[in-house]
């Protein structure tokens, strides 16, 4: 896999094409309308945990060649805001908003250990190698993270938040070939190397079989 | 619709809906049916905690038999039909979200996988499989030498699995491979998707049984349910009915027979009287807290509500919760281990058509004999269909893999397959709920819940990894890799024969205070190795007779 390119197995096909057929009632509509057209302004994270975070969100989901990449952390900040919770909070960890907070000024401060520059400044590599670390609970500034685990913040929370914004993205279904909204009307075909008219027609490698 | 400006603006999250002498009527898109309505200051027969798989079919059941029934419910009433939407994200609203503290060795990550909050509880989100318990694991300490006997016969269970397999119109093949015969399910089986196929080709390899899975969704038309039309969202929520939740069946079934449902209604206390009985419940609703006569208190929250509640309501003559002279309410919790192997394959399998579970294996729930078998207990798998942001977060929390890597991984997404174990865990003392020193927004103490793996536990997941990655190499599966995780919430009121080893008898009754009652997965004295849905309705559907008999003997 290169770094500076993704291609997709169904590069054609667009879930957002099917907005007007029985694939999308109202409702979905509706949720999707807001998430494409209202992005949430910035009101829980300070302009540089807010800097961090973004820059954060554009190595664990890097998005080269999209003219309009999809926003992820305008999301997380809304959902910070608004306290809407994830049903666990670890008894290791802090409180959402306190690990997020913490989190953003560790990961600055690992950046500045090893590189003596913000996050947001580093080239993209030197900030993979840092979440690689952070991933494998390898700290630089083991002080900055105090009482956040490092690894247990790094997959539960901000992974796992940051590709939950992601994959509900149209951009996102369509790049993987995902059907998408699917309601009231559903799939007929269900077998192996079938799809559905209203579905990413096969990729040429489904086709062939 | 023309003219309306949201659909989801009148969200059933902001205000109760059933007021008025009027609920919803969830097979309309903005309609109600009329509810009866009862005072807070009248004595009703049964004050009903949760309106799940325990609550849901309770309160049909008393109310169809002539009692007068009030259930609460923390979450909101629904419609799906105009509130479900084809949405990960947007879909969140089904599931108990509240923060709750996860300690212990393992501790299990709370929410979708295990808690709902909504009128008709976890089935509104539940992926339908709808397995039941093999026979000898109701007596698991006495004929298989580990956890805890069932205060009730197998064959009673039995029959009341087939009550609400018909009330749930279960979908399932004309002859199941393990266990006792049991008649046909009442609907035929669904078509298997490409996903189930994987593992009967990988069942087919190695020489054992599979089966399409029995679901708890429509394969034919039944009421004002049209059958699946295979969407594939059963875990963010049904959006045509044709899933039968507790919400399309039971609920509605209780409203018609004079019941009350009380949404967005959390009950913070059970009251005593000075003699030690149950006098009502304590509830928060638009704004402020109230309190419900009742004759009866029956519980119903699942296995971290219903235990936060009784030890939440302790009093001078209960100084350690309610129903709690054992020191049992809260122990014994058990969840299943959820791990699960993935592969990729040469075709196109688009698991996210048809309900995720389509093809399951209970081939370990009733392999005694054999050599290999190095635990106790038992595990069933399953084929698997994850949305893309649910395979997404799992993929992540287990690898920490992210950018390119992780985006061209999820560019294979139509060509996956997975087996997703449901393995047993032994009830463990110290598994437990407790009432932890934080507030939730109503005053409340958040609950604190204490997992660990025990050794048995850890050889059964081991042995299912490594059968399941057999399997699923055996069906063609290229680069294989493992997550791990836990999915149901089982016991922490356990019932028993003994006032001094369990929480509440066979009916349900707590030991303690002769009318108050638990009815829901807490019940459970042993998880089996099988989704706990059908179990926990079916002893339900029991303990609903058993307490109108009771009644009619005057003991009620």
């Amino acid at each position: 896999m290169t770094d500076d390119r993704f291609d997709s197995p169904y590069p054609r096909y667009d879930v957002l094409e099917k907005w007007d057929t029985p694939s999308y009632n109202d409702q979905t509509r509706e949720a999707l309308a807001k998430r494409m057209d209202e992005v949430p302004p910035r009101r829980f994270f300070t302009a540089a945990e807010f800097t961090t975070l973004q820059a954060v969100c554009a190595r664990v989901v890097p998005q080269p060649g999209r003219a309009a990449p999809v926003p992820i952390a305008p999301f997380i900040d809304s959902d910070l805001h608004a306290g809407r919770g994830t049903g666990t909070r670890y008894a290791a960890m802090p409180d959402d908003r306190t690990a997020w907070r913490q989190g953003m000024a560790a990961i600055d401060a690992e950046a500045k250990a090893r590189h003596g520059s913000t996050f947001a400044e580093l080239a993209d590599a030197q900030q993979d190698s840092i979440l690689s670390a952070i991933n494998q609970g390898e700290c630089a500034a083991s002080g900055a993270w105090r009482d956040l685990p490092a690894q247990d913040f790094f997959r539960k929370l901000l992974l796992k938040w940051i590709v939950s914004v992601y994959y509900v993205h149209p951009a996102a279904m369509s790049e993987i070939g995902y059907g998408g909204p699917a309601s009231p009307r559903g799939y007929v075909r269900l077998g192996p190397n079938e799809a559905d008219p209203w579905e990413a027609p096969l990729s040429e490698k489904g086709a062939r079989q | 619709m023309s003219g309306r400006v949201s659909v989801l603006d009148d969200a059933a999250e902001l205000r109760p809906r059933a007021v008025s002498g009027r609920a919803p009527d969830v097979f309309s898109r903005e309609d109600c049916v009329p509810m009866a309505q009862f005072r807070d200051e009248e004595e009703v027969d049964f004050a009903i905690v949760g309106t799940g798989c325990g609550g849901g079919v309770l309160a049909a059941k008393l109310a169809e038999a002539g009692g007068s029934v009030v259930a609460f419910d923390a979450g909101p009433f629904f419609r799906p039909l105009a509130d479900f939407a084809s949405d990960e994200r947007e879909q969140e609203k089904l599931y108990w979200l509240e923060e709750r503290i996860s300690d212990g060795e393992n501790p299990i990550e709370l929410g979708s996988n295990n808690s709902g909050r909504c009128v008709g509880g976890s089935t509104v989100h539940f992926q339908m499989v709808a397995l039941r318990f093999r026979p000898e694991w109701f007596q698991a300490r006495t004929k298989l030498g580990y956890g805890a006997d069932w205060p009730v016969d197998w064959r009673e269970m039995w029959r009341y699995y087939e009550e609400v397999e018909k009330a749930c119109s279960i979908s399932g093949p004309i002859r199941y491979p393990w266990g006792p015969k049991r008649g046909r399910y009442p609907y035929r089986a669904h078509e298997v998707n490409a996903a189930g196929l994987v593992l009967a080709r990988g069942a087919e390899a190695l020489g054992i049984d599979w089966a399409p899975t029995p679901l708890c969704t429509l394969s034919a038309p039944h009421g004002k349910s049209p059958p699946c039309v295979y969407r594939g969202m059963c875990k963010i929520g049904c959006s045509t009915n044709a899933k039968q939740s507790v919400l399309v069946t039971y609920i509605p079934r209780a409203l018609a027979a004079g019941a009350e449902i009380r949404d967005l209604a959390t009950v913070g206390r059970i009251e005593t009287d000075r003699w030690g009985r149950a006098t009502g419940v304590a509830y928060f609703r638009e704004g402020r807290w109230r309190f419900q006569k009742a004759r009866h208190v029956i519980v119903a929250g699942y296995s971290i509500e219903t235990p936060r509640l009784l030890l939440n309501s302790h009093s001078a003559r209960h100084p350690d919760g309610l129903a709690n002279s054992s020191g049992l309410v809260g122990r014994h919790l058990m969840v299943h281990s959820n791990h699960a192997v993935w592969a990729e394959f040469d075709e196109e399998i688009r698991w996210y058509k048809g309900p995720p579970s389509m093809a399951c294996c209970e081939h370990w729930n009733y392999a005694d004999d054999d050599p290999t078998k190095d635990f106790d207990g038992g595990y069933a798998f399953m084929s698997q269909g994850p949305l893309p942001s649910d395979f997404a977060t799992s993929i992540v929390t287990n690898s920490g893999e992210f950018g390119m890597d992780l985006r061209a991984r999820m560019a294979k997404y139509n060509r996956m397959a997975g087996l997703k174990m449901v393995g047993e865990t032994m009830p463990q003392a110290d598994n437990r709920v407790t009432l932890s020193e934080g507030k939730d927004d109503l005053g409340l103490p958040r609950p604190r819940v204490t997992f660990g793996y025990c050794d048995n536990d850890k050889r059964l997941y081991a042995h299912a990894l490594d059968f399941m990655g057999r399997m699923i190499e055996a069906a063609e599966g290229k680069n294989r890799f493992e997550t791990e995780g836990t999915a149901h919430l089982m016991g922490g009121c356990r019932m028993g024969e003994d006032p001094k080893t369990s929480v509440v008898n066979a009916d349900g009754r707590s030991w303690d205070v002769p009318n108050l009652w638990v009815c829901d997965g807490s019940l459970m004295p042993t998880g089996g190795g099988v989704n706990p849905s059908m179990t926990i309705l079916a002893n339900a559907a029991r303990i609903a007779d058993r307490m109108i008999a009771a009644g009619r003997r005057g003991e009620v």
